[in-house]
C-alpha cells in the first residue's frame, strides 16, 4: 500500500494538495478515514445515553410506555421524514460535487440546510409544548399520570438525547453553510471535493442517530400494558 | 481516481424505501407484539440505518477495507458498552 | 558556549527555521507542537506534584492538622485530575508521539497538522479552566466524580472541572485520530506494518483506546453537568436513577484510560531495551499484537473498580475473570523484554536505567493488580492504600519512568544536545530510591487497613506514612534534577550528532535536530525494525544472529 510514488508535474503540485501528502489520492483517503474515525467517536458519545436508556427501560418499562405516549407522534414522525429527505438532498449534493456541477451542489446544500432548519423548528415547537406542560425535569416538573418520578427520568433522557442530537443538527447546518459558500466560490472539483463528502458523512450520521431515537422515544408500544 | 458515482435513481429509490420503512415502523408500533415490539422496532431502525450507511454514505462502493473495519469496530465497541453493562443489571435480581 | 565546535553556517532545522512567538503558536510542525505540549505538561506535572507534596505533608501525622478535611478532599481530587488528564494521558503520545510518529514512519508530518495544533489549544484551554478551578476553591469530588456526591451534595466547581476535563478529552481524541490515520496512510515506501518500531504499535493501540473510550467519559461528565445545572436527572435516585450507571459509564473510559497512560510507555521501553541490548526485540510480533490485545481486552474489565459498589455478584465474577485475562499480554511484553536483554550487549546509560526500573516496578504494579482482580482480596483492600500503591507503581514507577526514559533517549534528537550522563544516572537512581520509599510502605499500610482519601488515620500507621513522605521528598529532588540539567544542556550540552546511540529507526537517520520536513528525501525502507546486527556489523565482538 505504501508503495506510492507518484511523479508530480514539474511546476508544482495539484491545487488543494497539502504539502505533507504525496498525492491527492493519499490526502483523500486520509481525510475520509479521519472522518469515519471521528464518526465512531460520536457513536460512543451517543452510546452512553443509549446505555442509560436501555438500563432504565429495562427497569421501568411501564413508565417508558407512559412517557412515550406523552410524546407528540406527529412531530416525531414529521422530523424523521424531514431528516430522511435532507439525507437525500445531501447525497445528491455530494454527487453534484463528484460531477463538478457547481450550481446543483450549492442549491442542494442549501435545500439540505432548509430541511435541517425545518427539523429544528419542529423540535423547537415540540420542546416549547413540553415546557408549557411542565415536562422539563427539575423542580417544576409535573406529570398527571402514573409513575411520575420515572416518567421524569424518561423525560430526562428525552431532553438529553434529543438535545444533543439537535445540537449536532445545528452544528451540521452551520458547517453545510460554510461548505455551500466555498462551493459557490468554485473551490470543489471532481478531483478535489473531499470536504463535501465528509460533511455528507457527518450529516448522514446525524440522520442515523435520529433513525434510532424515533422508535425508541416515540413508538414504544401503546397496545400492551406489560412487557 | 476510481470513485463510484451513484445514479440519481439509486438515491431516490433508497429515499422512498426509507420513508416506507418509517411508515411501517410507525404502523407496527400500534400492534401488540408483546415482548417483541422493541426488537422489531430496532430491527426496522437498523435496516434503515444500513440503507443510509451503505448507499448514502457509499460504504457499499468503497474500495478501502479499513473503512469497514472502522465501522464494524465502532459498532462492536458500542455493543461492548451495552452488553457488558447489562450483565450487571440483568443479573442483579438473581442475587 | 558548547563544548564542541559548532559547524557554520548553521544548518536550518525545525527550531531555527522561524523565530518569534507567532511561529510557535501558529505552527503546524508536529515537532514544534510536541515541544508546546512538553511545556504544558511539565507545568502541570509540577502543579500535580505540588498537591502530592501537600497530601504527604498532611499525612506525616495521624491527626488532621495541616488542612481541613474538605481541603484534603480537594487536594487528592486535584492531584488526581491534574496528573491524569493534564500529565499522564498526554505525556508520551502528545510529546514523544507527536515528535516521533511521523519520523519513525518516514512521513513529513501527521495526517492532520492543523488538528494537531487544535489539540494543543484544547488542552491549553482545558488547563486554564482547571487552573481557574484550582485558584477559586477547587473541587472535592475525588477525581472519579461519583454521583450523587457530585450532582447533588457539593458546592464546589464541579461543572467547571467537568468542562475542563471534557475539553481535555477532545484534545486526546483528536491526537488519537491523527495517529491512527497517519499510521495507516502515511508510511514511507517499504515501511510495512511488520517493520514498524514497537513505539508505533504502542501508540497505535493507545490511539484506538483514546478514540473509542474518551467519548464515553465525555458523555458521563456532560450528564453530570446537565444534572447539576438543568436537573436532567439521569443519575438521580429520586427519579429511579442508578448511581452505579454513572460508575459504569465513567469506568468504561477510565479503565482503558490507564492503558492509554501505560501503553506508550511500553513502546518507549521496547525501543530503548533494543538499543541498549543491541538486539532486536525478542518476539516482535508478539509484543506488537500484545499492544493491540491490551487495547481490546482493556475495554472489557472496567467493573473491577466497582466490585464493592453494588453490582451483581455474577457480573463481578465475569469482570474478575476478564481482569485476569488482561494481565496476559502485559506479561508477554515483560517476558519478551527480558528475553531481548538475554545475551544482549547491555549498557547502562540513563535511558536503560529507567527502562530497567520500569520493568521491575511495572511488574510489581501489574502483579498487585492480579491480587485486586481476585474478588475476595479486593473486598478487603479496595479503597485502601493498597490500591493507591498499586496504581502508583504502574503510573509513577511505570509510566513516569518510561516518560523519563523516552525523554532522555530522544533528547539528543529533539534538541541536538546531549544531557549530562552522570547527572542523568544520578537522577534515575534518586528517583528509583525515592519512588520505592514513597510507595512500598503504602502497600503495607493499605493491606493493614488504612483507608484512602482519609485525612486522618489511626496512629499505628504513622511510621509507614513518615517513610512514605520521606520518599516523596527524595522523589521530588529526583524530578527536579532533570528539569535543571535538560535546560542546562540546551546551551552547554555536548552536540549530539545524528545518532549518538547508534540506534535503529528512521528518526536516527536524519539530523539532530531534524529539518522541518524531517527528511531530505522520503526514505525507502528495505529492512526490519531493530536492525542492530547491521548497525553493529563492524564491531569485532558481534555475536551470532539475534534470536527473534
Amino acid at each position: 500500500m505504501a508503495e506510492r510514488e507518484v511523479e508530480l508535474v514539474v511546476e508544482g503540485h495539484p491545487p488543494g494538495l497539502q504539502h505533507h501528502f504525496s498525492d491527492l489520492e493519499q490526502q483523500r483517503e486520509a481525510s475520509t478515514m479521519g472522518m469515519w474515525v471521528f464518526l465512531i467517536t460520536e457513536v460512543m458519545f451517543f452510546g452512553g445515553m443509549f446505555l442509560a436508556y436501555l438500563v432504565y427501560r429495562s427497569m421501568y418499562y411501564q413508565a417508558w410506555v407512559v412517557g412515550s405516549e406523552a410524546m407528540d407522534f406527529w412531530f416525531g414522525t414529521a422530523n424523521t421524514a424531514i431528516l430522511i429527505c435532507s439525507s437525500l438532498t445531501m447525497a445528491l449534493a455530494v454527487r453534484a460535487s463528484q460531477l463538478g456541477h457547481r450550481r446543483a451542489l450549492v442549491i442542494l446544500l442549501i435545500v439540505t440546510m432548509v430541511f435541517g432548519i425545518a427539523f429544528m423548528t419542529v423540535k423547537g415547537v415540540e420542546y416549547h409544548g413540553h415546557w408549557l406542560k411542565h415536562e422539563f425535569p427539575g423542580p417544576s416538573f409535573h406529570f398527571e399520570g402514573p409513575y411520575e418520578q420515572q416518567v421524569e427520568m424518561f423525560f430526562s433522557l428525552y431532553w438529553a438525547m434529543t438535545g444533543f442530537h439537535t445540537l449536532h443538527v445545528l452544528i451540521g447546518i452551520i458547517i453545510i453553510g460554510f461548505v455551500a459558500y466555498y462551493g459557490w466560490r468554485g473551490e470543489y472539483t471532481p478531483a478535489h471535493h473531499n470536504t463535501v463528502e465528509n460533511v455528507g458523512l457527518y450529516w448522514h450520521f446525524v440522520d442515523t442517530v435520529w433513525i434510532y431515537l424515533y422508535p425508541l422515544l416515540y413508538l414504544i408500544s401503546h397496545s400492551h400494558p406489560y412487557k | 481516481m476510481a470513485e463510484h458515482i451513484s445514479s440519481k435513481k439509486t438515491y431516490i429509490i433508497i429515499w422512498i424505501t426509507l420513508l416506507c420503512f418509517t411508515v411501517i415502523t410507525a404502523a407496527v408500533s400500534r400492534i401488540d407484539l408483546g415482548q417483541f415490539s422493541g426488537a422489531v422496532a430496532l430491527i426496522i431502525a437498523t435496516i434503515k440505518a444500513m440503507l443510509v450507511v451503505l448507499f448514502f454514505m457509499h460504504v457499499k462502493y468503497i474500495s478501502e477495507k479499513m473503512t469497514l473495519v472502522v465501522i464494524i469496530a465502532g459498532f462492536f465497541w458500542l455493543m461492548i458498552l451495552l452488553v457488558l453493562s447489562m450483565t450487571d443489571y440483568a443479573s442483579r435480581a438473581w442475587t | 558556549m558548547s563544548t564542541s565546535a559548532v559547524p557554520s553556517p548553521e544548518r536550518e532545522h525545525y527550531l531555527n527555521k522561524d523565530y518569534g512567538i507567532r511561529s510557535w503558536l501558529l505552527t503546524t510542525d508536529h515537532k514544534r507542537i510536541a515541544l508546546l505540549y512538553l511545556m504544558l505538561i511539565t507545568f502541570f506535572f509540577f502543579v500535580g506534584g505540588f498537591f502530592a507534596l501537600l497530601i504527604r505533608l498532611e499525612l506525616l501525622t495521624p491527626a488532621g492538622d495541616l488542612v481541613l478535611a474538605d481541603t484534603y478532599n480537594k487536594l487528592f481530587t486535584m492531584h488526581g485530575q491534574v496528573m491524569i488528564f493534564f500529565f499522564l494521558i498526554p505525556a508520551v503520545p502528545a510529546v514523544l508521539g507527536n515528535f516521533l510518529v511521523p519520523m519513525m514512519i518516514g512521513a513529513k508530518d501527521l495526517a492532520f497538522p492543523k488538528i494537531n495544533l487544535a489539540s494543543w489549544y484544547l488542552l491549553l484551554i482545558a488547563g486554564c479552566l482547571m487552573l481557574y478551578v484550582i485558584l477559586t476553591g477547587g473541587v472535592d469530588t475525588g477525581w472519579t466524580f461519583y454521583v450523587p456526591l457530585s450532582t447533588a451534595f457539593l458546592n464546589t466547581h464541579v461543572v467547571t472541572a467537568a468542562i475542563a476535563i471534557f475539553i481535555a478529552g477532545f484534545s486526546s481524541i483528536f491526537t488519537g485520530l491523527n495517529f491512527i490515520v497517519t499510521i495507516h496512510r502515511m508510511r514511507a515506501p517499504g515501511m510495512t506494518w511488520g517493520r514498524l518500531p514497537l513505539f508505533i504499535w504502542s501508540n497505535y493501540a493507545t490511539s484506538i483506546i483514546q478514540v473509542l473510550g474518551t467519548p464515553v467519559l465525555a458523555i458521563s461528565l456532560a450528564l453530570v453537568g446537565l444534572e447539576r445545572t438543568l436537573h436532567i436527572g439521569i443519575f438521580n435516585p429520586q427519579l429511579g436513577g442508578d448511581p452505579l450507571l454513572f460508575q459504569h459509564l465513567f469506568w468504561f473510559y477510565s479503565h482503558p484510560a490507564v492503558y492509554i497512560m501505560i501503553l506508550p510507555g511500553m513502546g518507549v521501553v521496547s525501543d530503548v531495551i533494543a538499543c541498549f541490548s543491541r538486539k532486536r526485540v525478542f518476539g516482535y510480533e508478539f509484543v506488537a499484537l500484545a499492544s493491540i490485545a491490551i487495547a481490546v481486552l482493556g475495554f472489557l474489565v472496567w467493573a473491577h473498580h466497582m466490585f464493592v459498589a453494588g453490582i451483581s455478584l455474577y457480573a463481578a465474577m465475569i469482570f474478575s475473570f476478564l481482569s485476569y485475562l488482561v494481565a496476559v499480554p502485559s506479561a508477554i511484553k515483560v517476558f519478551n523484554w527480558t528475553a531481548t536483554m538475554y545475551k544482549g550487549s547491555i549498557s547502562y546509560d540513563t535511558p536503560m536505567l529507567y527502562a530497567l526500573g520500569f520493568i521491575g516496578l511495572f511488574t510489581m504494579g501489574g502483579l498487585t493488580g492480579l491480587f485486586l482482580a481476585a474478588l475476595g482480596v479486593d473486598v478487603h483492600v479496595t479503597d485502601t492504600y493498597f490500591i493507591v500503591a498499586h496504581f502508583h507503581y504502574i503510573m509513577v514507577g511505570g509510566m513516569v519512568m518510561a516518560y523519563m526514559c523516552g525523554l532522555h533517549f530522544w533528547w539528543p534528537k529533539i534538541s541536538g544536545r546531549m544531557y549530562p550522563e552522570g547527572w542523568g544516572r544520578l537522577a534515575a537512581l534518586i528517583i528509583f530510591v525515592g519512588f520505592n520509599l514513597t510507595f512500598f510502605p503504602q502497600f503495607v499500610m493499605g493491606y493493614a487497613g488504612m483507608p484512602r482519601r482519609y485525612w486522618q488515620y489511626a496512629p499505628e500507621f504513622q511510621v509507614l506514612n513518615v517513610l512514605s513522605t520521606a520518599g516523596a521528598t527524595i522523589l521530588a529532588v529526583g524530578y527536579l534534577l532533570p528539569m535543571v540539567y535538560f535546560l542546562w544542556s540546551l546551551r552547554y550540552g555536548k552536540i549530539a550528532g545524528d545518532n549518538p546511540w547508534n540506534a535503529a529507526g528512521l528518526e536516527w537517520m536524519t539530523t539532530s535536530p531534524p529539518p522541518t520536513f524531517n527528511f531530505e528525501e522520503t526514505p525507502v525502507v528495505t529492512w526490519d525494525a531493530y536492525n542492530y546486527d547491521y548497525l553493529d556489523r563492524d564491531k569485532k565482538d558481534v555475536k551470532e544472529a539475534p534470536v527473534g
